[in-house]
């Protein structure tokens, strides 16, 4: 989309920096978002990109540098703190909550800003978590699980979502409806950064793509440069 | 450290010691720092906490006591008999503990030691209340050692404590103990590798409880006497706060612990009931700020100290 | 000890054994019930608990002798006071050894409970003190004497037990509590302040046990080591029960105490150990416990 002026920035990473312990996970990553943009961190398995998603959550305890949400420094704070400010996360391994039906997880995540979807419109969204409300979480397949990880976000209000690797192990026709859901979120006007391995399916979602590799930000490119460009990512990514 | 030179030190030390201070005291203290060794082979080497070590050390008292006192067997015997009444015990309640680990392990052996604690309250050969008073201190060697002498008592309860000492550092550095290292760090791993953890960690279990037994057995011989407060959940929480005090997982941090607790409760009888209270807060003190130890903090003090700075 | 044949024994004999060993039993749902629910969020076993239990028996008692406090105020300021000092171990303790092995929260909660039990001890003795029972007389059922507060103790523990499970089953903030024992990283990240309800998850366990503590004054003697006795039962009981489920640590608290009472009838002297030779038998069959999930 060239020429499209970039929106208010709603997210702004400078080098971050990240441990896990003694390992020194992200070496100074940098990007930013505009509000409404769908972004993606593209890169193959190790490069940092959960770890970028997790520290821009506050999960990971040790991060220094700076993440900026809405002009507001969280690098300090701790995550329920930047839940509240509007962001919202569906991890990689879902998290759905064995000790909770359908519904409970639904309704779990409380509502943090006003203006979050309602009950009704989110069932809308996934008429089959609607029929299985009262089944235990884990009992659902991996494509309905991802489905709930992904609709109990948007009853909070939260105004960008972190989705890391949301089309992990799906057949083909999953991976399908969950990229036509994620392009009617960014259509409500929901900001998401997107984690992904598989940029077939980022390239028909995202506005912008990042490339991480080692801890750092190495690339970047507008959706449209994606087909010129894919020996490029091919590399990238190892595939 | 030149550790020969440590070690004639201490045998020095151990050989002169009843000359300065009480030869009971000494005994006592000895018998309790080899149950601690005992408690802290299981904890340090196999990663598992009982918390009803008592019941080993309270049942070989009793048992020693009625075989020397009311059978009339020698000393020799008792302590053998003792020590495998003891290994038994823990060959039965071990199998069935073993089952669980961590917490659950803890509670396990804590529950059954509580049980063993009811059976000793009421079983008659315990002597209920009273408990088996008056246990004879008989010679040793058809003869030839007078144990009724204190003086000389000491030196054969410290040749039984380094044998028991010895037992656990040998264990150790055996290929069992390598055994018992590795499914300690990794289990899952030692496992892939075709060791049947559960059989290690047992042997481990009967082991500890053997020495435990030892040590509650020569306690009952140089006091005279096996009680219920031997087999209580009180004893068995002191041989935590013995290897806690001197350093979890070290060899030598249980012998420490176990002087200085016996140093405290002598010195601080006259508080009476406060000594509960101190040695909790002992716990909780240690816990929270010197999980180490005594012995674990002093290495790691000595350590720093020969960094070049 | 003759056949337990239970149509030959004496029925006045049965039933008041039985009731015993359901008040027993009681006692042992109420406090294997905080513990799970503490283990369950802090991945703590509360040794203290039983030292806790004995605080509510002790407030209550205290409240009576020197404030003129009457059982019932107890049994709602007890279980108060004694809750407040409980998150304030958990804000001052407990919060420090959370990343650390397991059982160092074991070893932290055994030395407080020494040192409570130590400086009761000193205090007041080991000798019990006995405190009035609320409610006076009983009914003559037929089969049996039903002491009216005997009674009351059993449907009181009854109903919080199930009110516990409810509160954790079935509202908002028992999902809150349940998700965080799951992935408590990330309910915080959904805006949950988690270690906030930590705290709160120890306070409620702690009340509870002191609630128990409460009713159980006018049955006991009010004593320094009450609870201790108790506790190292319950340990049993909840090994048996498996801290899986929270209607399970309930069933297996009042079933066992019915197994005890039963034994009482039958074979007195076994009374004691009973339950821990049940959990001998259930180690042997199902190590997981009863109602427990392997983890």
């Amino acid at each position: 989309m060239s020429g499209r002026v970039m929106a208010e920035t709603l997210l702004k990473v400078d080098g971050l920096q990240a441990w896990y312990g003694e390992s020194h996970i992200l070496h100074g990553v940098g990007f930013e978002i505009g509000r409404g943009e769908l972004v993606t961190l593209l890169g193959r398995n190790g490069a940092g990109k959960t770890t970028t998603l997790r520290s821009v959550m506050g999960i990971v305890e040790r991060r220094t540098g700076s993440v900026k949400f809405a002009g507001r420094e969280t690098i300090r704070e701790p995550s329920n703190v930047i839940a509240r400010q509007g962001i919202a996360y569906c991890p990689e391994e879902r998290g759905i909550f064995s000790s909770l039906n359908v519904e409970e997880n639904m309704l779990l995540p409380p509502q943090v800003k006003a203006g979050g979807m309602s009950l009704g419109e989110i069932y809308e969204l996934f008429p089959n978590l609607k029929e299985r409300r009262r089944s235990q979480g884990t009992k659902l397949s991996g494509g309905e699980q991802q489905m709930l990880a992904i609709g109990r976000i948007l009853r909070t209000g939260a105004t960008m979502l972190l989705l890391d690797e949301p089309t992990e192990g799906l057949a083909p026709v999953i991976v399908q409806r969950i990229g036509e859901v994620i392009r009617t979120l960014k259509s409500r006007g929901f900001t998401i950064l997107l984690v992904e391995q598989n940029f077939r399916f980022a390239a028909t979602v995202a506005d912008r793509h990042y490339v991480m590799e080692d801890g750092r930000v190495v690339d970047t490119m507008a959706a449209a440069d994606v087909q010129a460009n894919v020996g490029k990512l091919q590399a990238y990514l190892g595939v | 450290m030149n550790r020969t030179l440590v070690a004639v030190v201490l045998a020095v030390l151990a050989l002169v010691a009843p000359w300065f201070f009480y030869p009971v005291f000494l005994m006592k203290a000895l018998c309790f720092a080899l149950f601690a060794c005992a408690f802290n082979l299981l904890l340090g080497y196999a990663g598992l906490m009982s918390f009803g070590h008592a019941m080993f050390f309270g049942m070989a008292a009793y048992f020693f006591g009625h075989m020397v006192k009311v059978w009339g067997w020698p000393i020799e015997l008792g302590l053998v008999a003792a020590v495998l009444g003891a290994a038994l015990l823990g060959l039965v309640t071990g199998a069935l503990a073993i089952r669980r680990q961590g917490i659950y392990f803890a509670m396990i052996t804590l529950a059954f030691a509580q049980m063993i604690y009811f059976l000793c309250v009421q079983m008659p050969f315990t002597g209920g209340e009273d408990g088996l008073q008056g246990i004879p201190r008989k010679p040793l060697f058809f003869g030839l050692i007078d144990t009724e002498n204190d003086y000389v008592l000491y030196y054969v309860v410290l040749v039984i404590f380094l044998f028991g000492f010895g037992a656990i550092y040998r264990f150790i550095h055996s290929p069992f103990g390598q055994v018992l290292k590795a499914i300690r760090d990794n289990e899952q791993r030692a496992v892939s590798l075709g060791y049947e953890a559960d059989r290690y960690k047992l042997l481990a279990f009967v082991l500890s409880a053997a020495v435990a037994g030892l040590a509650g057995a020569t306690k009952a011989m140089v006091v005279h006497f096996a009680t219920l407060t031997d087999v209580a959940a009180s004893t068995s929480g002191e041989v935590v706060l013995m290897a806690l005090i001197g350093g979890l997982g070290t060899i030598t941090g249980p012998v420490v612990g176990g002087f200085v607790l016996v140093a405290m409760q002598d010195y601080l009888a006259f508080v009476g009931q406060l000594v509960l209270v101190i040695q909790g807060a002992i716990f909780v003190v240690i816990v929270l700020g010197a999980r180490r130890g005594l012995v674990g903090e002093f290495s790691a003090w000595w350590k720093a100290r020969r960094r070049p700075g | 000890m003759g056949s337990c044949n239970i149509f030959e024994l004496s029925t006045q004999l049965l039933f008041s054994q039985l009731l015993l060993g359901l008040i027993n039993g009681a006692f042992y749902a109420m406090l294997s019930l905080g513990l799970a629910v503490i283990f369950g969020m802090l991945n703590v076993i509360n040794f203290t608990h039983g030292a806790q239990y004995m605080m509510g028996a002790f407030a209550a008692w205290l409240m009576l002798t020197e404030l003129n406090i009457p059982f019932w105020g107890a049994l709602i300021l007890a279980p108060i006071l004694v809750g407040l000092f409980g998150i304030l171990i958990e804000r001052l303790m407990l919060k420090r050894i959370y990343h650390l092995d397991h059982l160092y929260g074991f070893l932290l909660t055994f030395g407080l409970a020494q040192i409570i039990e130590g400086l009761f001890q000193w205090r007041w003795g080991s000798s019990g003190a006995p405190y009035q029972s609320p409610i006076a007389g009983g009914y003559n059922l037929g089969f049996m004497y039903l002491p009216a507060y005997r009674g009351f103790v059993v449907i009181a523990a009854l109903v919080i037990c199930l009110a516990t499970w409810f509160a954790i089953e079935r509202t908002r903030l028992g999902a809150y509590l349940r998700a965080a024992t799951e992935n408590p990283t990330l309910v915080r990240a959904f805006g949950i302040n988690v270690p906030r309800l930590i705290t709160l998850t120890y306070g409620l366990g702690v009340g509870l046990a002191a609630l128990a503590g409460v009713l159980a004054a006018p049955i006991q003697q009010v004593s320094a080591l009450m609870g201790t006795n108790l506790v190292l039962v319950v340990f049993a009981v909840v090994v048996i029960g498996g801290m899986g489920s929270i209607m399970g640590s309930i069933v297996t608290g009042f079933g066992l105490g019915l197994v005890e009472g039963f034994t009482k009838v039958c074979y007195p002297p076994g009374s004691n150990t009973v339950i821990f030779v049940v959990m001998a038998l259930v180690l042997l069959v199902k190590p997981a416990g009863l109602f427990g999930q392997t983890k």
